[in-house]
This record gives C-alpha cells, sequence and structure tokens, in this order.
C-alpha cells in the first residue's frame, strides 16, 4: 500500500486578458481618493483553497488542474494558475479516495466544456 | 397532440412556478422535472427557467451543469430536442457548453430588473420559429449575471449563420452586439436572458412573452384542445382576457 499524503491546495482564478473586468475598475478608481496614487492595473478574481489526497504532488497538481479547469473556472472567460500546492505538515491518509494511483481524475479536458 | 413541455428544478430555481403556469397558457402540458433525476421522462421539449440554481456559487449555472438531470439534458438536445434556457437556464446552457460563449456580471455591476424592448433577429430557432423577424417583443429582464460574451469568430458564426435571435433596444448590460438571446447551429437549443413567462397575463404589463411560449408549443406539437393540469383556472382567464 502506498504512502499517500495530503496536499494543501491554493488556485486563482482570474478573468483572461482582455475580458472587462468591472470590479477590478471600480475598485481603481476608488483608489485615487484613498491617496493610493501609484496601485494600477486592479483585477478581481477569486482564490479557493481545499485538500487534495494523493500520492504525491503531481497527482495532486494534476487533480487540481482537471478540477481547475472543470468547475472552478470558465475557460471561455477565466484562467486559473495554482499558487499553492503543497503537503499538509504531519497529514497522512489511509489508501481508499486517494487521486493519482489510477489517473481516473486526471482525464483533464475529456469531460469538460468544449 | 399536446406537447409536453418539462420545467427543471434545481435547488434555487424560483421562476419553475411562473413558467409552468406561463406554458399551459401556451397550450402546453407542463410539467417539473427534478436535477437530481437522471432522465427528461417523456418530454417533447425541455425548459431551464429562471432563478439561483445551487445558489449561483461558484459561477452561476457551474455547479447546476453537473446536475445528474444535465447529461439527460444534453443527450435531449443531441438528438434534436428543443432545450430553452430563461436568464439562469441561459446561464447553465452556456456553462454545460450546449451553448457557446459565457454571461458576465452585467458592465454597470447593478442588478437590472425591467421591461426591454427585445427585437426578433431570427426565426431560425425553435423559439421564434414563425415569428416575424424584426417584431418587437416587450419583455421583462432580471439579472446580475446577463452580459454575454463570446470571441470573435463564434460572434461572426452567430451572426452569419441566424443564431443571434433576440437583440435589446437597448442595451441593459453591456452585452456584445446587444445580445438578448442565441441558439444552437440546428437551432434547437436556445438562451435569452429576457423572461417570457413575466410578460404572459395582461396584467403583467405585457404578453408578448406569449408569442415566443406559442412558438416554442408549436415547434413541437401544437397546442392543448383543452386545458389540462392544476392550472385549468388560471388558463381560462387567459383564455377570456
Amino acid at each position: 500500500m502506498p504512502d499517500v499524503g495530503r496536499y494543501e491546495v491554493l488556485v486563482e482564478v482570474r478573468l483572461r486578458p482582455g475580458i472587462a473586468d468591472p470590479q477590478g475598475a471600480t475598485v481603481e478608481r476608488a483608489l485615487p481618493a484613498l491617496g493610493f496614487d501609484a496601485v494600477h492595473r486592479v483585477r478581481v478574481g477569486k482564490a479557493i483553497r481545499f485538500e487534495v489526497d494523493a500520492a504525491d504532488e503531481r497527482a495532486a497538481r494534476s487533480v487540481t488542474a482537471d478540477l481547475a479547469g472543470r468547475l472552478l473556472s470558465n475557460p471561455v472567460i477565466e484562467d486559473t494558475e495554482v499558487l499553492v500546492c503543497r503537503p499538509v505538515d504531519g497529514a497522512t491518509v489511509a489508501s481508499g479516495a486517494v487521486a493519482g494511483a489510477h489517473d481516473v481524475h486526471t482525464e483533464a479536458g475529456s469531460g469538460g466544456r468544449p | 397532440m399536446t406537447a409536453t413541455v418539462g420545467v427543471v428544478v434545481f435547488p434555487g430555481t424560483n421562476c419553475d412556478h411562473d413558467t409552468l403556469v406561463a406554458l399551459e397558457r401556451a397550450g402546453a402540458r407542463a410539467e417539473p422535472l427534478w436535477h437530481g433525476t437522471p432522465s427528461v421522462g417523456h418530454v417533447d421539449a425541455v425548459l431551464l427557467p429562471g432563478g439561483f440554481a445551487h445558489g449561483d456559487y461558484l459561477r452561476p449555472g457551474a455547479i447546476a451543469r453537473f446536475s445528474p438531470v444535465m447529461a439527460a439534458v444534453a443527450d435531449f438536445a443531441a438528438a434534436g430536442g428543443p432545450v430553452v434556457g430563461i436568464c439562469n437556464g441561459f446561464q447553465v446552457l452556456t456553462e454545460a457548453g450546449l451553448l457557446p460563449g459565457a454571461l458576465q456580471k452585467n458592465r454597470s455591476l447593478r442588478f437590472v430588473c425591467q421591461p426591454a424592448d427585445v427585437r426578433v433577429a431570427s426565426d431560425r430557432s425553435v423559439l421564434t420559429a414563425g415569428v416575424e423577424v424584426g417584431r418587437v417583443l416587450r419583455i421583462p429582464v432580471a439579472h446580475f449575471v446577463g452580459n454575454y460574451i463570446c470571441d470573435e469568430r463564434t460572434l461572426a458564426e452567430l451572426h452569419a449563420e441566424g443564431r443571434v435571435v433576440l437583440r435589446y433596444a437597448e442595451n441593459p448590460n453591456g452585452s456584445i452586439d446587444d445580445i438578448a438571446g442565441i441558439c444552437n447551429a440546428a437551432g434547437n437549443v436556445v438562451g435569452l436572458m429576457p423572461h417570457p413567462e413575466r410578460a404572459s397575463d395582461p396584467l403583467l404589463g405585457s404578453t408578448d412573452g406569449l408569442v415566443l411560449l406559442r412558438a416554442l408549443v408549436d415547434a413541437v406539437g401544437g397546442a392543448a384542445g383543452v386545458p389540462s393540469g392544476p392550472f385549468d383556472v388560471v388558463n381560462d382567464r387567459a383564455r377570456t382576457a
């Protein structure tokens, strides 16, 4: 039975370049009144944090990429980036619902939207 | 043969009852379809109504597209079955990849809830078949995420193939090319932000929504000869109004 670990993941979801971001524009317009004259190009997105049980970091990233493309973002208007993927300190889990061993969760794109 | 239209109910859907009533008024039999049932049963058409499916968490439609019923809806659409998404239903259809593009927050960052004049731009869809192109219909919009966007190639295709179904006379949300509704290449899958069910009774200020719903009913089998179901009283009132 292989050792498995639990990985802490942080994904950023952001609007693709060129997609209008009225939230970012509104925040940016408010900044000079607060004295933040040097802040530019504000874009508002989402940060999503979760944990994954996986055989190794590569497997955890694979699951994360699949999840990010199929659910966490709409690829028509959004990009994603995995900002953090690291072992949770001291955490080990029993085998079972563990990603990576058979790559069952790694068919990125096959089940996603066209 | 009376057309039967199934109205999908997700947790958080809130226009399902209005839509059932409006469809009965348009001459259909209408019945709810629970999102957790992986089938559309025996219906002749599927309607995804407005609301906030799964709370609109993450993005409108993002979680709803994984509801068990949606695989059946996709199969039904692939077989040519009519599928119409209104407002949140339109968002679900784009998330599911059954319609191209995406819906974004309104440019104003405000929820818009107002009557809108929309022009029929194509009669190639099941929702506008037989409706005169150019006709202006007054149908309410009510949304925060109704700003349609797609890439330039998709936009060119939509125009070239007559797949822009409805356009706003005055753009309420920043939608590209004033698009209020589109359809797929075959014309059997349609999404629109305006709410036809909210323009289905003189008391509501307009009955123009019935023009679209009747076109759908006619396209899939025709209207009922006699009222049926639990909405008979409403139907009768509509007929005498």
